[in-house]
């Protein structure tokens, strides 16, 4: 199994390329072994058994014992935040303000940046990246692929998420302003009643923290909310039922104590890490909350979060690893990391599944995706390896 | 009468009086019969027997070739890997300090006046397998005091926990917590530069290397509780567990380890892997920390999963470390395993996790093997040592279960879950912004 990962075996075409697997999780299906996945001008060609689907003259081999689409990350903030962690590359929490939704994520976003390509190199594709958490609203979020020298190039979707937070790291990002839940809970519905009535006026002076909130408020970006306690998460509900915005829940630590009310509300979870360290907001963080999610039916998702110290960022299948192994049924974990990520985040068109007609973003492991010894040995963004050393 | 003595008769005294109420030696041998064993000293033995006794390993071998004594209590381990209890040596569990903003240097300040032994962070450690911990004072000093190496006993007080040694003053075993580079750089009254550093610490070292020729030639010399353990430094008692992370630092710390003799182990050692020729030259030990990603300050830009395997290459011997709360204690096994998916053998990582960090700390007589004599420290694993899906089952130490995955009140601590923890934490970042 080790030696599986081959080098490519032609350099005819570097538009067309073969993968073949011993086992391929197209995550539209059951899992086909022995398959082989065809690569045409960056897209997928055809997928099937290696019985049926033959490799025609010039396409450049790759072949791997494991295979699976890209790797989709629905929460970081790597390119915002960079590896050195001085001030020169820490861009995803701007502190003059604890409310600054109209923050672009792509004015900030390096694509360059070295833990975007060490994600990548591990078989992360897509990151759902951006501002952090720990302001009121600190700003929006972006899509892109992890391959392109330029945001422009990466992107996918340019604004997709309006960050919040509900929390104590906000009061200490902010000098104690604001210093409570209740506080922070009141300036934010202040900011959505003033964005209603922004939305209401005819040919208001540009406010472009309001035209942000309006985007939220009629559904054309949605509200990623982080918060980890239950007192958090409902004042995270009663927000949007107050406002009817469309509302993802961040962190959530303590989303196995409200299993009912989160499957009511039918919201999203963006789990925190798994191994997210247990202490002030996220004590009572649990390696099983995955799998009590996924037994309820409650949609969710797995992130690499932000991380202020060492390492400087986690690795988002690492952290789903720690899930499967703590009850997640494997396929379930998988599919969080692929297409039910690509369809939370409205990408399933482009990515998350091998399909043809698809983007072609696959990842050529050495063995079970989660083992901690396996290898990823090839990364194909968009048809092109992104990187063919095994790490 | 000689004050060195009574110190040390103290240790043992209360080691003596305090370890009964701590804990119940088994009064009966126990035998594991049919677990995979690997005894790490030697090669693993399928079907395998260990037989314990009072707290210590009486018989390990295979099935047969070991007699398993009359009145044992015969335990079935079948479908189980067992292995001695993993020593971690460099820990921050327990919910201690160190040296304060008052001084770059406290040789005078011990860790063990400032462990919490019910802190979480003990509990979270026994479901990962450690046994026993390095548990280090810091951060952010050149030398942030003195270290304590404990065995992870369900305790009452810190001397349910603490490990006799009579060649220490206090009586206790433990080290010196020194570091270079970035972490002890501030304003005054500690160092600016590297050299600065440098500098302070060798001043340290020769007023302690007078201080020893004092003690060697004069009656009645006062006490002097920084120097003393630096004394036990140099007299090779007291080994100096060394934070360094760039290549030329590591350099520096092998430079005074030549000029004054001390016995030392290099920790975290980011750019081993860039001179790791001259740590196995230095024949100096590392105790390594694999990290998910490089990065998070300027010093932690090299730290990649490769450095085990660089290091057993040269020759140099390695163990790891979680530097609990930088990683968690439950997930111990996971930092071996990223060093085995690099090239670090199987042998040398398990090695690495026992026997190689019970040298580093001078234990390498009592525990991070299965051998006839040695405590009986050891963990039940559920599979493969570096697979994802294994868990600890059980763990024992000196012949008494501290944590048993199968109990529902024990599982929690390796799960987490509501009020399971109280959020006992090292915090890295926090504490005096050390770098």
């Amino acid at each position: 199994m080790l030696a599986g990962c081959s080098a490519p075996v032609a350099q005819l075409n570097a538009q067309n390329i073969a993968v073949k697997g011993g086992i391929v999780y197209t995550m539209a299906g059951d899992p086909i072994e022995d398959g082989v996945v065809l690569i045409r001008n960056g897209r997928i060609e055809r997928v099937g058994p290696a019985s049926r689907v033959s490799i025609p003259d010039g396409y450049e081999v790759f072949e791997a014992p494991v295979v699976t689409p890209g790797i989709i990350d629905t929460r970081s903030v790597v390119g915002l935040a960079g590896i050195l962690n001085i001030p020169h590359d820490q861009d995803q929490l701007e502190t003059s303000n604890p409310f600054q939704p109209d923050l672009r994520a792509i004015d900030a976003y390096n694509a360059r940046e070295d833990l975007v390509v060490w994600l990548r190199n591990l078989g992360v594709t897509t990151v759902h990246t951006g501002h952090g958490p720990g302001a009121l609203a600190s700003g929006q979020t972006l899509i892109a692929k992890t391959w392109g020298q330029t945001v422009d190039e990466a992107v996918i979707n340019p604004a997709a998420m309006v960050a919040f937070t509900l929390g104590p790291s906000v009061s200490s990002n902010f000098g104690g302003s604001p210093g409570t839940r209740s506080r922070m809970v009141s300036m934010l519905r202040a900011e959505f009643i003033k964005a209603q009535e922004y939305m209401a006026r005819e040919n208001p002076t540009r406010d472009l923290k309001m035209e942000t909130m309006v985007k939220v408020l009629n559904g054309e970006m949605r509200a990623m909310i982080h918060a980890h306690q239950v007192s958090e998460i409902m004042s995270a509900l009663r927000l949007q039922e107050e406002f009817g915005f469309k509302l993802v829940l961040e962190g959530a630590s303590e989303a196995y104590l409200l299993i009912d009310e989160l499957k009511e509300a039918g919201v999203h979870i963006i789990l925190h890490p798994t191994m997210v360290r247990t202490r002030g907001e996220t004590t009572n963080a649990a390696f099983t909350t995955a799998a009590r999610l996924a037994e309820a039916g409650i949609p969710f998702t797995f992130q690499s979060g932000f991380e202020g110290y060492v390492p400087k960022t986690r690795v988002v299948h690492f952290e789903t690893a720690i899930a499967v192994a703590n009850g997640l049924p494997f396929e379930h974990g998988l599919r969080a990391l692929t297409i039910d990520a690509a369809r939370f985040l409205g990408i399933a068109d482009r990515t998350g599944s091998l399909e043809r007609g698809k983007d072609a973003d696959l990842v050529l492991w050495e063995g079970d995706p989660f083992e901690y010894t396996s290898r990823v040995c090839t990364v194909i963004i968009n048809g092109e390896p992104a990187s063919t050393r095994c790490q | 009468m000689n004050p060195k003595v009574s110190y040390r008769l103290l240790g043992a005294l209360l080691c003596l009086l305090v370890i009964p109420l701590g804990v119940t030696a088994q009064q009966v041998p126990v035998a594991f019969e049919g677990a995979t064993i690997y005894p790490i000293s030697s090669e693993p033995i399928e079907n395998g027997v260990l037989v314990v006794h009072e707290g210590k390993i009486v018989a390990v071998g295979a099935a047969g070739s070991v007699s398993i004594p009359a009145d044992a209590e015969r335990r079935d381990a079948s479908g189980f890997i067992i292995m001695p209890g993993l020593v971690d040596t460099h820990s921050h569990i327990g919910g201690g300090d160190g040296g304060d903003r008052s001084s770059p240097l406290h040789p005078d300040v011990r860790i063990m006046d400032a462990i919490d032994v019910r802190s979480d962070t003990f509990k979270k450690a026994r479901t990962g397998g450690v046994t026993t911990a390095n548990v280090m004072p810091g951060s952010g000093h050149l030398l942030s005091g003195q270290t304590i190496y404990l065995k992870l006993r369900n305790a009452r007080t810190i001397y349910d926990m603490l490990i006799p040694d009579a060649r220490l003053r206090d009586g206790f075993a433990g080290g010196i917590k020194m570091a270079n580079g970035t972490n002890p750089l501030r304003a005054a009254p500690f160092p600016g530069t590297r050299a600065r550093s440098a500098t302070l610490q060798r001043g340290l070292f020769i007023e302690a290397e007078a201080y020893r020729e004092r003690l060697q030639n004069e009656e009645n010399v006062p006490r002097n509780l920084r120097l003393e353990p630096i004394v036990e430094a140099l007299n090779g008692d007291r080994i100096v567990h060394f934070h360094t992370h760039r290549h030329d630092d590591i350099l520096t710390v092998l430079r005074m380890q030549r000029e004054f003799g001390f016995r030392v182990v290099l920790h975290h050692v980011t750019d081993a892997w860039l001179v790791a020729d001259e740590i196995a030259a230095a024949g100096v030990p590392s105790s390594i920390i694999v990290l998910d990603t490089p990065g998070g300050k300027l010093e932690a830009l090299n730290l990649l999963y490769k450095s085990g395997r660089v290091l057993e290459e040269a020759g140099a011997e390695v163990s790891f470390h979680t530097d609990d709360g930088v990683t968690d204690s439950r997930l111990f096994f996971r930092m071996a395993a990223f060093a085995v998916r690099d090239g670090m053998s199987r042998q040398k990582a398990l090695e690495a996790l026992t026997l190689a960090a019970a040298r580093q700390l001078d234990m390498e007589d009592r525990v991070g093997s299965l051998e006839p004599g040695k405590d009986a420290d050891f963990i039940l694993l559920t599979g493969d040592p570096f697979s994802v899906y294994t868990h600890v089952q059980q763990t024992w130490i000196e012949g008494i279960k501290v944590f048993d995955r199968a109990n529902p009140d024990q599982l929690p601590y390796a799960t987490g879950g509501h009020e399971i923890f109280r959020g006992d934490y090292f915090d890295h970042y926090s504490v005096g912004g050390a770098q």
